[in-house]
């Protein structure tokens, strides 16, 4: 059955159909409704779970990271500072290997200060270790979230369900929820192989002397691409369930015979479609690649997803200052021995919240036509805004 | 083979392995030693890699006998963890996790709503020193106290970040040195004040907090046990002398720690919802230089005809006599020498402020 939910209300719904045992979070825009929507659940009697209000992003990390370790099904929600002042947490998470879901609805990183949508947050902790998935409309977050508590159980690894602030989280959507019962069989009991038990105490977050280090990343590095097989067959089973699937790792869709590909990740694929849609005639048509899964990258999916392209344009919605758009980056990094690789235009739009019209693909698709274009911009930046010396 | 052989094996066996005589099997009838009579249960083995003479890990030891075997620790970044845990060694035998240095009162509060929601009635601890306690941690450590989690945090007070190599911190005490507070013709080493900690901490109006001292291992397992039977927050800080750091020699942990409180400088208080409801009375006060004198951090308070040294000895005696008057730590009842005594108290496991 469908329901008219916010975005943010169908999460705590969701994360609620997953028992967790502890649930502490730090509010902040846009993840405020989140947090909010699971206070009430818990006020309510719908939702029997450890609430803890903490002090702080750093403390919420910090408290879901002993609840795990503690051996419970534990979650938290931030967004941009947030990110950031819990990411020395985040790294240890990952580091220690504890699973975990968390919510990130996307944000800006001040300065200057935004409460508006872009990917820097979660970018800035891109190599912290974290699984990250992005979702492309709220059902998908939904259904992600689910699926994330049962890859972070199967990978012994944190899942970061990332969701693009305000565009997903306060949208109204008609949007299916599973039943409990059905929860209940797919998501089995938490697990966590190394947690704190008094029969059987194991130290844990030791000292680890340069002779073990490079063993641990190594193993960590392995874990994440491990996790490529498990991301993707979770949602191949939460469909056999619902249904309804997310894409794995990557989805493809569009004219097979398509010579331009266009990849985003998030809400800003929903737009280049419909902009796809309503195109002119004279526009050509586009291959599009929705990258679900960033950590692990899909490297072997994505080779094969450009396959017969000759251009593939790259959208960012968070750029690396003095290099450029990350994913962009990573994309040409993976398509590098490929021959035949499609040539890479990469774009960085939407940051700090600017809409990103439908009318997007047109100028995309015209912008491939420039041979003087650079290899990377920040297309919607209105240089006339600017000093001259800026432009 | 006979029963003898068997043993003679195995005895060679022990001897190659630990490289010394096993002790003989005691003859029944006969009593423990004062040794074997002590508690059974050591949540922190020995044979990690404390310094000699470290207070911190006679203190940990302490507190581990007295919580008993059904707890599990969050551990702050420091020495504690460092010495313990060099990988893949560890000696501690309950639950541990170490996550970061400003967190251990975050990671304890999620280990103790785990238990919650569980339904387990295991005790959580967190353990942090100065550093990870009066500042980097301390964040974390009031929205802890604040949420009334049912843990009990120990701070280990060696007054600097000795892990890092002998740092002032906020607890560091006015004028000693550190490598970051270092005595020189503008300066007499720490320019500021110890932390008051623990008016912080009964500021929240927890059940329980209260100062021990690792020199009253008695008196410091009495409160242990204390806290451990409270349903709620409760914080106990241990003075710690750390013989690197404070450049006194390794035998001296002991005497260093009991005249800190023999002088007033580290009072022993106890304080239940935010109300003063026990100290342990000086019967003869000592005079601070009796405490500074012993400690390498001192030694330029120590140097004649310096009116700057004798200055800050006056400030110094200030602040112990302050504590003395502020606690009514002068007066009647058991010299806090006298450790016999305080052992006889704790053992009974009477209550704090109802001796």
């Amino acid at each position: 059955m469908l329901e008219a939910l916010e975005g943010s209300q169908a999460i705590a719904r969701a994360v609620a159909l997953c028992r967790p045992d502890v649930v502490a979070a730090y509010p902040i825009t846009p993840q405020t409704h989140i947090v909010e929507n699971l206070s009430r659940l818990v006020a309510e009697g719908d939702m029997h779970t450890e609430f803890v209000s903490v002090e702080s992003e750093f403390s919420a990390a910090s408290v879901v990271l002993g609840a795990a370790a503690a051996g419970v099904r534990a979650y938290t929600a931030t967004a941009s500072q947030g990110v950031l002042l819990m990411a020395e947490v985040l790294f240890n998470i990952a580091g220690m290997r504890i699973p975990l879901v968390m919510t990130v609805a996307n944000r800006a990183v001040s300065a200057p200060l935004s409460i508006w949508n872009d990917h820097s947050d979660s970018m800035a902790v891109r190599d912290s270790g974290w699984i990250q998935l992005h979702c492309a409309d709220n059902q998908e977050a939904v259904d992600t979230t689910i699926q994330a508590f049962r890859i972070a159980q199967e990978t012994e690894l944190p899942v970061m369900v990332c969701m693009d602030g305000f565009v997903l989280t306060h949208t109204m959507e008609p949007i299916a929820l599973p039943e409990q019962k059905e929860v209940d069989n797919w998501l089995p009991p938490f697990e966590f192989s190394r947690r704190l038990d008094p029969d059987d105490p194991k130290s844990l977050g030791t000292l680890v002397a340069p002779d073990f280090f490079a063993e641990v990343r190594h193993s960590h590095h392995g874990a994440m691409l491990k996790a490529l097989d498990v991301i993707a067959a979770v949602d191949r089973d939460w469909e056999g369930l619902t249904g309804r699937a997310c894409g794995g790792l990557l989805e493809v869709s569009g004219p097979a015979e398509a010579k331009i590909g266009i990849l985003a990740m998030g809400s800003t694929l929903g737009t280049i479609a419909m902009g796809m849609e309503h195109r002119g005639p004279d526009v050509a048509s586009a291959r599009l690649i929705k990258l679900r899964a960033f950590r692990p990258f899909p490297a072997e999916a994505l080779r094969a997803a450009c396959d017969g392209l000759d251009h593939l344009i790259v959208i960012d919605r968070a750029i690396s200052p003095g290099l450029g758009g990350v994913v962009g980056t990573e994309v040409a990094a993976v398509l590098a021995d490929v021959p035949g690789a499609p040539r890479i235009h990469n774009h960085a739009m939407g940051l700090g919240g600017r809409d990103i019209p439908e009318t997007v693909y047109t100028d995309l698709v015209a912008a491939i036509a420039d041979p003087d274009a650079p290899a990377f911009s920040i297309f919607d930046a209105d240089l006339q805004k600017l000093a001259p010396e800026d432009r | 083979m006979s029963v003898a052989n068997e043993r003679g094996e195995r005895l060679s066996e022990l001897r190659q392995k630990y490289g010394r005589e096993p002790l003989p099997p005691r003859a029944e009838g006969t009593a423990d030693t004062p040794r074997e009579a002590q508690p059974k249960f050591r949540g922190l083995d020995s044979g990690h890699r404390a310094c000699q003479g470290c207070g911190e890990a006679l203190a940990a030891r302490l507190v581990m006998e007295s919580a008993g075997p059904d707890v599990m620790i969050a551990n702050a970044t420091g020495c504690l963890e460092v010495f313990t845990t060099p990988w893949p060694q560890s000696a501690w035998r309950v639950p541990w996790v170490h996550s970061l240095f400003e967190n251990a009162a975050a990671v304890a509060s999620g280990m103790e709503a785990a238990m919650k929601a569980k339904g387990r009635n295991t005790k959580v601890l967190a353990f942090g020193g100065d550093g990870g306690t009066y500042d980097i941690g301390f964040q974390a450590l009031s929205g802890m106290l604040e949420r009334y989690h049912n843990i009990l945090y120990v701070c280990y007070d060696n007054e600097a970040y000795m892990n890092t190599g002998i740092q002032r911190s906020s607890s560091t005490p006015h004028s000693a040195t550190t490598t970051t507070s270092p005595a020189g013709k503008e300066r007499m080493g720490k320019r500021h004040l110890k932390k008051d900690l623990l008016s912080i901490i009964a500021a929240h109006h927890i059940p329980y907090s209260a100062s021990a001292s690792v020199a009253f291992p008695a008196d410091l397992q009495r409160k242990v046990r204390y806290a451990m039977g409270i349903d709620g927050p409760t914080f106990l800080v241990v003075h710690s002398p750390c013989p690197l750091g404070w450049r006194h020699a390794s035998a001296l942990t002991i005497e260093v720690a009991r005249r800190a409180v023999e002088c007033g400088l580290f009072p022993l208080v106890e304080v239940e919802r935010g109300a003063v409801t026990n100290v342990m009375p000086i019967r003869n006060v000592r005079p601070v230089t009796d405490y500074l004198e012993l400690q390498g951090r001192f030694a330029h308070l120590m140097k004649g005809g310096d009116a700057r040294a004798e200055e800050e000895r006056a400030h110094l005696q200030a602040l112990a006599d302050y504590n003395i008057g502020v606690f009514g730590l002068k007066g009647e009842g058991e010299d806090p020498v006298d450790t016999g005594g305080i052992a006889a108290v704790g053992r009974s496991g009477r209550p704090a402020g109802r001796v």
